[in-house]
């Protein structure tokens, strides 16, 4: 048995003319903590939501644990074991933290309709038991004293941790998160790094970040793909890809437009 | 499991509790209001699942209440399941018969609101609504137009009167119709209502099968409006396919709103408050000699939405007012 | 065949009033995303407005080009001004409120104008005053051309002629396109938007003022509650042809005139107002970014 988790192959995204994502291909193996890296609009984002099923590619292969992706819908990809957190912060804004932690557990309960009506004693205890995992869950990000709250009332920086803990809740074997550290300073960056970093052993994760600062992956990131319209131009770890001229030329491209 | 029916049946003696005072205080004109209050509470209730913790929106939830009351007349007169002196019991059926058609057109509407978002799947389910209209005005069999007179109603016996035999009745169904939802709203499946109406991507995102979960929703609330028809054929004893027009479901409308979308408590009290609006405005319309009621409901609709969006409760429920903040 | 040509006329004529009607429809979701469900009784009241104008003036029984332009121009300032105190009483404070509670605001207004319009009128039909001689101009067998179907095909085409020069070849027209593109890049680049929406109002309100007229020459009965019907058929179109694309609602409101025209000729009559609904939800499920529409993705 191959140690590959994640095998992407060949994958294209075509919105009318435009490939926003073109041939990309690269695998991930068991455990990783691979960075997704490039300046804005690169496709990193398309990338993502190819891989969670909420585009389709319009060409290309998407193997997970050896079964394809493409084709699922968001929620089938989400019980396969991937989970995902969003650029621009998509949780349940209305409803509590503790809510936004159930919801994602939904998929593994197993009371049904009858029994919530019924309120039978399994019922009860799930429900319960539910709650407290939550709790727990919350604990380790220190969210669970505003386990009450409702999301959109925290501050931005417990959002983000919070959409963390929210996909972790689903119990997933890969989680992808999309630019965690947007928005935050710089030693709130670094805290929630060694916090993925510590995640990744605790339960026994493969972590694919998408980040646009460069200089953050490279600490903790053992392989790094770096995309640019569209394009992968460079992979390797932190030293090799830091090295490249086509990064640099990437980058300093972009900064020579902004 | 027993325990499970305790609240259920505490709340069922608080409400024959008000048929004995409506029973023997009030004249036949207020009972009769008692039974539409009775009726709206139930359409309330159904169509907040929908509209309220779900996120879509419904404005054909009378063609729903149109199939339960036509199901709910028509076999009322053609068939019995059970023999003479057990007739209350087909009543029961009959209920349930007429809400299952409406859910199973629940289903069928649900299937384009997988795909619609907000104003389409307003008017999509709007025109549902109307086809339903139009269909019954062409069934011959059903009466057309003219609709079906003389439904039995749920029979008197053991001493009650016809008006609290049919109050028992139409609690009953309240009672049902409250707890099912409530339950089903505080579970895992009631969290997948509400993710949707949050964020369907972010739902399906987190493994919520949010196709499903709406066509729950609609199947559902149409169940339980499709009650409301049937005990509306057996309250008023006619109907015709403008009985359940566009206004109707407008009037659910309007009480999901000023309830508070999603708020359950709050659809229960703005229906009472709707269905009795009328006869207090009764003097009003005595001097101006104009009919007021809905000139009144379209300025609250759009003074609350302006000026308190959430309702008179929002999403909070009667009993959140007095637990501590 | 004369039958055939007779229900083409027909079918268009009543077609162009549905695109007038869906012309409204379309612009305001081109800007603001959201179903004006009170425009179908802006044109309610727009046809009042004509109404009494000729009574106020005398002119219920001169009919003639006179009349007509004086009629129009009634109707359509009547129209414009009902939907630019709508847009800034009921819609303005809601702008960026979710979509629920806007459309939940547009039902509320619809219905207030629907039942303030029979306390003020009363709720009895009125009837239209004749606006232009209706002659019978050719006569062919079963066909039978009457003067009033061209008069309502020439009006229709002048409107969406000058539509058409004011959106393309007008800086306010500009503005509204640009809006409709991309509303933030078009506040970045100078657009006041509120300003936009409100002439949106305007222009597509007294194209319902445009329409109200016709049908009144051609349906001389008018009510409160008329609205309702030819607004959502006129709604329909607006998807049909693809909601927010302004030549689509010209497109689609012709489809619909003519599908109407040929089901009541053909099939039967009484589900003339079920057939919208259905092409509604066909259309839904096939193609919902309708004929000429753009398709949007949401962004993530």
């Amino acid at each position: 048995m191959s140690d590959v988790l994640l095998d992407v192959r060949s994958i294209t995204m075509q919105f009318g003319g435009l490939k926003a994502v073109d041939s990309l291909a690269f695998q991930i193996k068991k455990g990783q903590l691979v960075g997704l890296i490039g300046p804005n609009g690169a496709g990193k984002t398309t990338a993502f939501n190819m891989l969670t099923g909420v585009y389709r590619p319009t060409s290309g292969d998407i193997l997970f644990a050896g079964q394809s992706m493409v084709g699922l819908r968001p929620y089938q990809i989400s019980r396969n074991g991937i989970a995902r957190t969003f650029q621009n912060i998509r949780l349940f804004r209305e409803l509590s933290v503790l809510q936004n932690v159930l919801i994602a557990f939904n998929q593994h309960v197993k009371s049904g309709t009858w029994s919530a009506i019924l309120q039978t004693q399994s019922f009860l205890d799930e429900e319960a038991e539910l709650r407290s995992k939550a709790l727990a869950l919350l604990k380790v990000f220190g969210l669970d004293r505003k386990a009450d709250e409702i999301a959109s009332s925290l501050p931005y920086g417990e959002q983000r941790k919070l959409e963390i803990i929210r996909a972790l809740a689903t119990k997933p074997k890969l989680i992808l998160l999309d630019e965690p550290a947007a928005g935050m300073n710089h030693s709130e960056t670094h805290q929630l790094m060694e916090t993925i970093a510590q995640i990744r052993k605790d339960f026994d994760l493969t972590v694919l970040l998408i980040e646009h600062d460069m200089k953050l992956v490279m600490g903790i990131c053992e392989n790094i793909i770096v995309l640019d319209h569209g394009v992968k131009i460079e992979e390797g770890n932190a030293q090799h890809v830091r090295s490249s001229q086509k990064v640099i030329e990437a980058y300093l491209g972009v900064e020579e437009s902004v | 499991m027993l325990r499970s029916l305790k609240l259920p049946f505490l709340s069922f003696l608080g409400l024959i509790a008000v048929g004995l005072v409506l029973e023997f205080g009030f004249s036949a004109f207020i009972q009769i209001t008692a039974l539409f209050v009775l009726v709206n509470m139930i359409m309330a209730m159904s169509l907040n699942l929908v509209n309220g913790t779900s996120g879509q929106f419904s404005l054909g939830h009378a063609g729903f209440m149109a199939i339960g009351a036509y199901v709910g007349a028509y076999l009322s007169q053609h068939w019995a399941l059970f023999p003479e002196g057990l007739t209350a019991l087909n009543f029961f059926v009959y209920t349930l018969l007429g809400g299952s058609l409406a859910a199973v057109f629940g289903f069928l509407v649900g299937q384009p609101s997988l795909r619609l978002k907000g104003d389409y799947l307003a008017i999509v389910t709007l025109g549902f609504g109307e086809i339903i209209r139009v269909a019954l005005l062409n069934m011959d069999f059903l009466g057309g137009a003219r609709g079906i007179h003389g439904i039995p109603t749920v029979p008197d016996g053991f001493g009650l009167s016809r008006f609290m035999a049919q109050y028992l009745f139409g609690s009953f169904w309240v009672i049902l119709c409250f707890f099912f939802l409530w339950r089903l709203v505080h579970s895992n499946q009631g969290r997948g209502f509400l993710s949707v109406r949050e964020d369907e991507i972010a739902a399906e995102s987190m493994g919520v099968n949010t196709t499903a979960v709406k066509v729950r929703a609609f199947v559902v609330s149409a169940f339980f409006a499709g009650v409301a028809g049937v005990l509306s054929a057996y309250f008023v004893r006619y109907i015709n396919p403008s009985s359940f027009g566009f206004l109707r479901s407008v009037d659910a409308v309007i009480m999901v709103v000023l309830g508070g979308m999603g708020s359950f408590t709050g659809s229960i009290v703005a229906a009472i408050l709707i269905t009795i609006m009328p006869e207090l405005l009764r003097t009003v319309q005595q001097v101006t000699g104009v009919d007021l009621r809905m000139l009144i409901y379209a300025l609250a609709l759009v003074l609350v939405m302006i000026l308190r969006p959430q309702g008179i409760f929002g999403s909070k429920e009667l009993r959140d007012f007095w637990r501590k903040k | 065949m004369q039958d055939f040509v007779q229900h083409l006329v027909n079918g268009l004529s009543l077609g162009s009033i549905y695109a007038l009607i869906a012309l409204g429809y379309t612009m305001v979701y081109g800007i603001l995303q959201m179903i004006n469900f009170a425009h179908s009784d802006v044109y309610m009241v727009g046809a009042f407005a004509a109404y009494y104008a000729a009574k106020w003036l005398g002119i219920e029984n001169q009919p003639g080009l006179m009349s007509l332009a004086t009629l129009l121009v009634v109707s359509m300032v009547a129209c414009a001004l009902l939907g630019l105190t709508i847009e800034r009483l009921a819609y303005r404070p809601l702008r960026k409120a979710p979509k629920l509670n806007i459309l939940i605001t547009a039902i509320g207004v619809s219905l207030f104008l629907q039942y303030a319009g029979q306390l003020v009128f009363g709720a009895d039909p009125k009837v239209f005053p004749e606006v232009m001689p209706d002659i019978t101009f050719f006569q062919w067998g079963d066909l039978s051309l009457r003067s009033s179907d061209f008069t309502v095909l020439i009006v229709a085409l002048l409107a969406m002629v000058g539509l058409h020069f004011l959106i393309h070849h007008t800086k306010i027209g500009r503005a509204m396109r640009a809006v409709s593109q991309n509303s933030s890049v078009a506040a970045m680049l100078g657009v006041n938007p509120d300003r936009i929406v409100a002439m949106t109002f305007v222009v597509g309100s007294s194209l319902a003022g445009v329409g109200s007229v016709l049908v009144g020459m051609k349906y001389p009965k008018i009510e409160p509650l008329m609205g309702m019907m030819i607004g959502l058929k006129a709604f329909v179109a607006a998807v049909l042809g693809g909601i927010g694309s302004i030549p689509g609602a010209v497109l689609g409101g012709l489809l619909m005139g003519l599908s109407e025209e040929m089901v009541v000729a053909y099939l039967s009559s009484t589900y003339r107002d079920a057939l919208a609904f259905g092409i509604l939800i066909v259309i839904l499920l096939l193609k919902p970014a309708g004929l000429l529409g753009r398709y949007q993705v949401e962004k993530v």
